[in-house]
């Protein structure tokens, strides 16, 4: 079996592990890192830093991962490294490290690079103490590092030694509209400045410059490169070139055959690669010659589009050309120039800043005949067609023939379903919006009806329903679908007059439109019986309550199970026990849980700063306040909550549809996050808001997310599929740039003001009562077919017989 | 078990009342127990009743007068409320897997009473 050992644990590692599992590769993957941490995305470094993102990437099965182990040595002949562990194939995928100018203080108190997640973590500390900070370096990472600093709070100054900004981008034009992009947002900028030396004590207090004297800041970040780690090749004498970097070939192999090199630290044809697309593809090459096959790496596309700032910032192909057209718009900042060969037929490269919408498109087109005169190119990019062999996402290098491909093949219909089968779109998300034309060109309908009954999409029946003023399904399908409806549209239908009208589910016309759950306003179980949650808001309970639940139990004999939000959960009632059971509930102050319905479930919490020695905040109160708010409201899904009441999350907020983490100050609101099938940490919309600031923000998203949603879709399905994500999120329901948050807050409002308890209003409802039978000619006889087992001193369900056919 | 249509045959067919006709909501089922035969029937929006086995096939569980009626291209169908699989009210057979198929039995209102024959 053969043994493949990777050193290193960046993205380029963490791909070639994952490339060698998903082909089936039969021998051992190990790899060893230094960091005290997995694998994470240092593409998005910054949101770590800004909105506390997650950016681990998810364990790959199989694979045997060390934390916090440096190798020390490689030992070629014995093909061991750090003297002992064996290899049959060494990957070295070591990156590289922040090159930090020799300039005297570099080592103070508060000089830092900026590269991996402790340095952000370290960067976060000094700015707490410091109210200005200096970039040195105007690249991309240099920008990003200002806009991280910017971010904290601090003054930011940005020291530059070329004449302009990002010069390995942007020629001067585009230089200067980027700065005065850079500058409105309060920045400084310093080009064409070198630097003397940082000063200070044990602390930084600022930074020298040859012309403009001290810079006054705290916090000082190197961004001036990288350089390739490539001391442990140097160590076993392998080949490295003059200024650094592991010599490899095609095929990523050093100069002793049984070591390979990919990412960063490869210095392939005289070139290191600092970009994530290209150390994708060195990954992949690996681990296709690792598992015998020819796969060769022969060099990259060095395009680049990126937003930084706010500002939208793309290059591609060649920076100068015999020809160039230049579109220059200093009001709205946008700066757009291509080059073209000098008989203006064959484009060269472009330069986008504000803007870059040419690069989507026009970046295939590199090398080949311009597809219309340069001028409309700049204005209307979007209405080229791409040819098939155009490269649609260069981080995971996937074409258009194989986005079309793949749409034939699996019937995709959406832009989640070609991300899982290309990977396209996956890692830096650029090419988006080229899926979805890609969707369209190919005869996808994107915006697809709910079922053969509505041809609108549940965002346009529910915007009909309010719009129209329609109060039954009757009305709306007569007048808008076809048919009489299905177990697809009805239970649609039904949360979209329950979100807008707040009556109970089962009155009149209504009933007919519920699932089985909401019909019988508990949960159907394998065995045709029913199981019921009583609310319990935020998970506090007093013991006459805990003893009531227990009586009924006992008294029915239903099985008892804690769910994992906070509750507990009674299972084995027969339809017509259900009424019965739920007015010894509701006599002793119970209410419904709509564990049954797409509904708010429960608010959990941690026990917050009334007992816990480390509580900030309050959670348990936060907790009830927003479950007795939100209780009852229908939406296209279930939504889950939890309130934590420090940042050691007990409560697992970032695990829900919207969760509240306390903070010294106030509150942090995350949304989107969701456990299930496909696990996503919620995302931070507003930090150390007041209890007022966060329920209106909360009341906003969620009926914000009520109105626009799909069928079935959680909120972070939705959240990544909103057009404009997080930040439009954001712009909606706090900046109000929809100038529809009166009309969500009267909703929302609506909705508290007219709940009331399902079950009490049915218990006192004898037309609604006459359903709970399990025959309809014999009220009184329950279901013969059902019985029960005992496991563990409680009762189990009989396994059915299923039909033969 | 063989399918039976609606139309009555001579004398020898056995009916069983249900229910008074306004006990079944428009668009949703009720069970009945005939003889130990759980029955499900249904009356859909124009006002036809229906009748087929209670048993949902895929899963053994008595649960089919409790899903969503609707339609499927015109034909009356109900939703298994267990995993989903749509059947025909008129044949029973399931539309997503037509290899199964559940018994149906006559159904048929007198005098406001509906009565259905399981044989």
């Amino acid at each position: 079996m053969t043994r493949v050992l990777i050193v290193g644990n960046g993205p380029s590692a963490h791909r070639l592990a994952e490339t060698l599992t998903s082909k089936g590769f039969a021998g051992s993957v190990t790899i060893l890192g230094e960091e005290p941490r997995g694998a994470y995305d240092r593409v998005a470094l910054t949101t770590h830093l800004t909105e506390g993102r997650d950016l681990a990437y998810p364990d790959i099965p199989g694979v045997t991962v060390f934390v916090d182990t440096k190798v020390v040595s490689i030992e070629p002949a014995a093909k061991t490294v750090n003297g002992s562990i064996p290899y049959d194939v060494l990957v070295l995928a070591t990156g590289s490290a922040p090159f930090v100018p020799p300039v005297p203080g570099r080592d103070l108190d508060g000089c830092h690079v900026y590269r991996t997640i402790d340095d952000l973590d370290a960067i976060r500390t000094s700015a707490k103490t410091a109210t200005a900070g200096v970039v040195v370096g105007g690249g991309l990472l240099g920008l990003e590092a200002a806009d991280a600093l910017r971010g904290l709070g601090l003054e930011t100054h940005i020291v530059e030694m070329s004449p302009w900004l990002m010069p390995r981008q942007v020629d001067e034009g585009g230089g200067a509209v980027l700065k005065k992009h850079v500058e409105s947002l309060g920045l400084t900028v310093h080009t064409s400045s070198g630097v003397l030396g940082i000063e200070g004590g044990e602390r930084v207090t600022g930074l020298r410059t040859p012309d403009k004297g001290l810079i006054e800041a705290q916090v000082v970040v190197f961004s001036a490169g990288i350089r390739p780690r490539d001391e442990l090749a140097r160590g076993a004498g392998l080949q490295v070139g003059e200024r650094g970097g592991i010599v490899v070939d095609d095929g990523m192999r050093t100069s002793d055959p049984s070591i390979l090199a990919i990412g960063e630290c490869a210095l392939h044809d005289g070139q290191i690669y600092g970009l994530v697309a290209p150390c994708m593809t060195m990954a992949e090459v690996a681990a296709d010659r690792i598992m015998g096959g020819q796969a060769a790496f022969t060099g990259a596309d060095l395009s680049t589009k990126l937003k930084l700032l706010g500002v939208e910032v793309a290059q591609f192909g060649a920076m100068a050309g015999a020809l160039d057209v230049t579109y220059l718009d200093p009001v709205a900042g946008v700066y757009k120039k291509l080059f073209v060969s000098d008989d203006a037929s064959t484009l060269l490269g472009g330069i986008c800043v504000g803007d870059a919408a040419p690069y989507t498109t026009l970046r295939s087109f590199v090398g080949a005949e311009l597809p219309a005169a340069p001028s409309d190119l700049l204005f209307s990019p979007t209405a080229v067609e791409l040819p098939g062999d155009a490269p649609v996402c260069s981080c995971n290098n996937v074409t258009k023939n194989d986005v079309t491909a793949a749409i034939k093949e699996h019937d995709l219909t959406d832009v989640p379903g070609i991300k899982a089968c290309t990977r396209a779109g996956t890692t830096c998300g650029s090419c988006v919006p080229l899926l979805k034309k890609i969707l369209t060109e190919s005869g996808v309908d994107t915006g697809s009806g709910l079922c053969e009954h509505f041809a609108h999409s549940r965002a346009e029946l529910f915007t009909i329903v309010q719009v129209r003023g329609i109060t039954t399904f009757t009305q709306l399908i007569d007048e808008h679908g076809t048919g009489r409806g299905c177990d697809i549209c009805k239970p649609v239908v039904a949360s979209i007059l329950a979100s807008l009208h707040n009556g109970h589910v089962l009155e009149g016309e209504q009933a007919a439109l519920q699932d089985t759950n909401d019909h019988f306003l508990a949960n159907l179980q394998k065995n045709g019986t029913y199981s019921i949650v009583p609310r319990i808001p935020g998970g506090e309970i007093t013991p006459e309550k805990l003893i009531v639940i227990g009586e009924v139990a006992r008294d029915f004999g239903l099985y008892t199970k804690i769910t994992g939000g906070q509750r507990i959960d009674l299972f084995g009632a027969r339809v017509e026990e259900l009424p019965r059971i739920w007015r010894r509930l509701v006599d002793a102050g119970f209410e419904s849980g709509h564990a049954y319905g797409k509904a708010l479930r429960t608010v959990k919490s941690c026990v917050g700063s009334t007992w816990c020695r480390y509580g900030v905040q309050d959670s348990v109160t936060l907790a009830i306040d927003l479950e007795l708010r939100y209780r009852g409201l229908r939406s296209p899904h279930k939504l889950k909550s939890a309130v934590s009441g420090c940042a050691r999350e007990c409560a697992e907020a970032r695990s829900k549809d919207f969760g509240i983490i306390a903070t010294e100050k106030g509150w942090n609101l995350y949304v989107g996050g969701n456990g299930g099938f496909t696990p996503r940490h919620a995302d931070l919309l507003v930090q150390d808001v007041d209890t007022a600031t966060l329920m209106r923000t909360i009341d906003r998203f969620l009926m914000f997310y009520i109105r626009t949603a799909d069928r079935l879709q959680r909120t972070s399905a939705w959240l990544e599929n909103l057009e404009g994500g997080l930040d439009r999120l954001r712009q909606i329901v706090v900046d109000d740039a929809l100038g529809i948050c009166a009309d969500l807050d009267a909703q929302m409002a609506a909705h508290v003001a007219t709940y009331a308890d399902e079950w009490r209003a049915t218990l006192d409802d004898p037309v609604k009562l006459r359903r709970f039978v399990s025959f309809v000619n014999a009220p009184g006889t329950p279901d013969p077919t059902i019985s029960f087992t005992t496991e563990r001193d409680q009762i189990k369900p009989e396994i059915l017989q299923v039909m033969s056919r | 078990m063989t399918q039976t249509t609606v139309l009555e045959t001579a004398g020898e067919r056995v009916w069983e009342p249900v229910c008074p006709l306004p006990d079944l909501l428009p668009e949703r089922g009720a069970c009945a127990l005939i003889g130990g035969e759980q029955v499900a029937v249904f009356r859909a929006h124009d006002g036809s009743l229906y009748a087929i086995g209670n048993q949902d096939p895929f899963s053994g569980a008595y649960i089919l007068s409790r899903g969503i009626v609707g339609t499927r291209n015109g034909e009356p169908t109900v939703a298994s409320p267990m995993h989903k699989q749509v059947f025909s009210l008129i044949s029973g057979v399931c539309l997503d897997d037509p290899g199964t198929v559940i018994p149906t039995f006559p159904i048929r209102v007198t005098m406001g009473m509906v009565e259905v024959s399981v044989k």
